[in-house]
């Protein structure tokens, strides 16, 4: 009987025990991630800060490829596999998967104020009258041109830019030709992306969208850009290795420049961080306006969004997480310290965290050229049809490039696969 | 020629006294133990099924779970893509799925001219085709050659025999990820070779920014990484065929080509079979290899059948995976056909 009671006792015990470990387990959330620069450990510092307040709750950064976030994760949400959260950058591509954080949230209003409603609506989708929130806009981008400033001096070039405000593409890939000849380095890049093409093709001239949104892609300006890509391959004037060694994949072309072998470079105001980081005042380097052509002057905006899925199991931490980022003073600190340019509205004075004056300027000149942003860019970048253009416009002009194609027809087969895709995506 | 003598009675009493030994003995009747229980285990499950079933009954029942793991990871999602190959839009489940009749197969079969993909619709599948068929012909024939060969040489008695055997075959033991990078590293713009031609005084070459050249070293690689397991193979089969035969030729004045080509191609023919079906079958399955060493380019001068497959249904931005199952059925069919055609072959040889 003694023996019964002892055990009886015990199990008591380690059930007690078991219980109160059970209560006190945080909860574990995971965020799919990607990082430009240094974002993400930015990000676990500021959650390191939150789980120290919240002992309920535990987050886990999964970091992985961009390419990853592109191609991997739509399929993880759609199988019922999603995190609980992610950073995704075509915030079109998970509507109907997002949580609607607005019941959880404790202030939903505070997020109709702080965030561009276009950017609530992009995660929405269609319908206008919606009010879920399903994240909010972590990074807002612009693309634009980087230049190497010593290579110019080196080469003994003017910066077209120092003397005019608007400067064409004709008139900077000549300057960077002449700069590329005397320093034995490359002239010009641009990012192997639909999405980076399009600034530059809106620039000369190009119109994707008509007025009801449909999408017509052979017009004369997306021809000149077009043929100025492959004119840049033919000449040897832009790192092959972008274009075409990369396969179908999206490519930067950030190396060369930061290795200083590039006197112009096509990207966006992501590549700050990365440029603080990786070239620091090795060489003086720059931001300058986006060229100036029959279309007027325009990057592309874009960015990144912080979005909840649907599929968690915790809807109220998620929530809590997402306060905690989208609140005022963490907010700024994020973006303070990854020179990101904000997607909150309400964040008063920034004051970015880096003495390199090319940081500064740069960040100055791309707050600029949010300011030009074309209606096209935009419909690009929020429209609803706009996902089935900027791959096969890449991948085809890759063909044009190689000479698997004649121009023309690479401009037949754009056509074609965004058709091809709009239907596809109807059909569902 | 020496004998081992009994262990003499003072070296069985160290050994029965030590520690080692003692501990042995409660662990080899723990898996005694451990052994019977679960015989018996077995036995209580099986032994009423043998009496339900019969002694014929249970061979199914041993075949069961090999056949549920088949059936499972096989057969299922091979008729799921069949399904799959018929449907529309782009949800991942089937229930989401629109049956759309052939019309996947219709897009992929709409050609003005097959040889000419600018005139096809699904361009890109047909140029991934054409570069799997022109991959498949130069890789089977060089492999088959550069195999046989190295078979050949490392069947005689060379100095180092052991080790030219295991050099040769080291590259089978490495991940194909891996082997691509390693060339990668070689043939990239700033890569050895291209810095070994500076050196010398040379231009660079973009080895992997032109297409022949890509093409030519998509090949190139996937012979070295290959090589070994197929001189394996026909090494194997050399060492089969009987001396004698050899002997006997030289006694009747045969040369060397003359024994090669009376003794040992003949009898090598049933392993060279074996080696040309396996490595046709792999070749046409060509891709991971490739994509991580070009990525299907320049352009899609490397891109390959299940390349196609996987961009259409995975990577691209709208995922259509009822066109990459299509595109799938037409590439099991090449398979079939060829196997088939290898086994037609390959019966006639033996009639012969």
């Amino acid at each position: 009987m003694k023996k019964v009671g002892v055990f009886l006792v015990l199990a008591l015990l380690i059930i007690g025990v078991l219980g109160v470990q059970a209560q006190t387990e945080p909860v574990e959330l995971r965020i799919a991630w990607y990082d430009d620069g240094n974002e993400g450990a930015v990000l676990r510092d500021l959650l390191d800060r939150f789980e120290a307040d919240n002992a309920d709750i535990r987050v886990v950064i999964d970091t992985v490829p961009y390419t990853s976030i592109l191609e991997q994760l739509p399929l993880q949400v759609e199988a019922g596999e999603a995190p609980d959260m992610a950073r995704v950058s075509a915030g079109e591509r998970y509507r109907g998967f997002y949580l609607d954080l607005r019941p959880y949230l404790t202030d939903p209003a505070y997020w109709e104020e702080s965030f561009p409603a276009a950017a609530l609506q992009w995660l929405r989708g269609a319908d206008e009258d919606g009010t879920e929130i399903h994240g909010f806009p972590n990074q807002f981008t612009v693309t634009g041109p980087y230049i190497n400033r010593t290579l110019f001096e080196q080469a003994g070039v003017d910066v077209p830019s120092d003397n005019s405000d608007e400067v064409t593409w004709e008139q900077w890939t000549e300057a960077a030709a002449e700069v590329a000849e005397a320093t034995e380095t490359y002239a010009v890049a641009i990012d192997r992306s639909g999405h980076r093409f399009a600034g530059p093709a809106f620039t000369q001239g190009a119109t994707y969208f008509d007025e009801e949104g449909n999408i017509t892609i052979d017009t004369p300006g997306f021809r000149t850009m077009a043929q100025m890509l492959i004119d840049w391959h033919t000449n040897e004037l832009t790192p092959a290795e972008v274009w075409l060694g990369s396969g179908g994949t999206y490519a930067p072309g950030a190396p060369f420049f930061v290795s200083g072998e590039l006197a112009f470079y096509m990207s966006g105001s992501w590549q700050i961080g990365n440029f603080a980081t990786n070239i620091g005042d090795a060489f003086d380097w720059e931001a300058v306006p986006n060229p100036t052509g029959p279309g007027g002057s325009t990057g592309m905006p874009g960015g990144t969004a912080f979005v909840a899925f649907a599929q968690t199991e915790h809807p109220e931490e998620v929530a809590r997480v997402m306060e905690y980022l989208a609140s005022v003073d963490v907010y700024r600190e994020f973006v303070e310290r990854t020179l990101f340019i904000p997607g909150h509205q309400n964040l008063g004075e920034i004051d970015y965290q880096t003495d390199l004056p090319a940081a500064e300027q740069s960040l100055q000149v791309f707050a600029s050229e949010a300011l030009k942003l074309s209606d096209q860019a935009y419909e690009l970048q929020y429209g609803s049809n706009a996902f089935a253009v900027n791959n096969p416009v890449r991948d085809r002009l890759t063909q044009a490039i190689i000479g698997e194609l004649s121009l023309d027809d690479a401009i037949l087969r754009i056509q074609e696969d965004i058709d091809a895709a709009l239907a596809a995506a109807a059909a569902s | 020629m020496t004998s081992t003598s009994p262990p003499t009675e003072s070296k069985l009493d160290k050994r029965t006294d030590s520690s080692l030994g003692g501990l042995f003995k409660p662990i080899g009747g723990l898996f005694a133990a451990l052994y019977r229980g679960i015989i018996n285990v077995v036995d209580f499950v099986m032994h009423p099924l043998q009496d339900r079933l019969g002694v014929r009954g249970m061979a199914y029942v041993f075949v069961l779970p090999n056949l549920l793991i088949f059936g499972i990871f096989i057969v299922f999602p091979m008729l799921l893509n069949f399904y799959y190959a018929f449907t529309g839009g782009t949800r991942l489940f089937p229930q989401d799925r629109p049956f759309v009749g052939t019309e996947n197969l219709e897009t992929l079969f709409t050609c003005g001219n097959f040889f000419d993909p600018n005139t096809c619709r699904t361009d890109i599948f047909w140029r991934a085709v054409m570069n799997t068929g022109g991959y498949v012909v130069a890789q089977v024939i060089f492999l088959i050659l550069l195999s046989l060969l190295s078979a050949l040489s490392l069947n005689r008695k060379v100095v180092g025999r052991g080790f030219f055997r295991s050099a040769f075959f080291y590259p089978v033991l490495l991940s194909p990820v891996v082997v691509a990078l390693i060339w990668k590293w070689i043939l990239q713009q700033d890569g050895l070779l291209n810095g070994l031609i500076v050196a010398l005084g040379g231009e660079r070459v973009g080895f992997l920014l032109n297409a022949q050249w890509a093409q030519v070293w998509a090949v190139v690689i996937s012979v070295w990484a290959q090589m070994g397991f197929y001189t394996l193979i026909l090494l194997a089969g050399l060492q089969a065929i009987p001396a004698e035969l050899y002997e006997a030729a030289s006694i009747d004045g045969a040369n060397l080509w003359q024994s090669f080509r009376r003794i040992t191609l003949p009898l090598l023919m049933p392993t060279m079979f074996v080696v040309i079906v396996l490595s046709l079958i792999r070749a046409v399955q060509v891709f991971d290899q490739v994509f991580a060493f070009t990525g299907g380019g320049p352009g899609t001068a490397t891109t390959y059948m299940v390349q196609f497959i996987y961009e259409t249904g995975f990577s691209n931005q709208t995922n259509q995976y009822g066109l990459a199952a299509a595109a799938s059925l037409v590439m099991a069919f090449f398979l079939l056909l060829l196997t088939a055609i290898q086994l037609r072959l390959g019966r006639r040889s033996d009639v012969t």
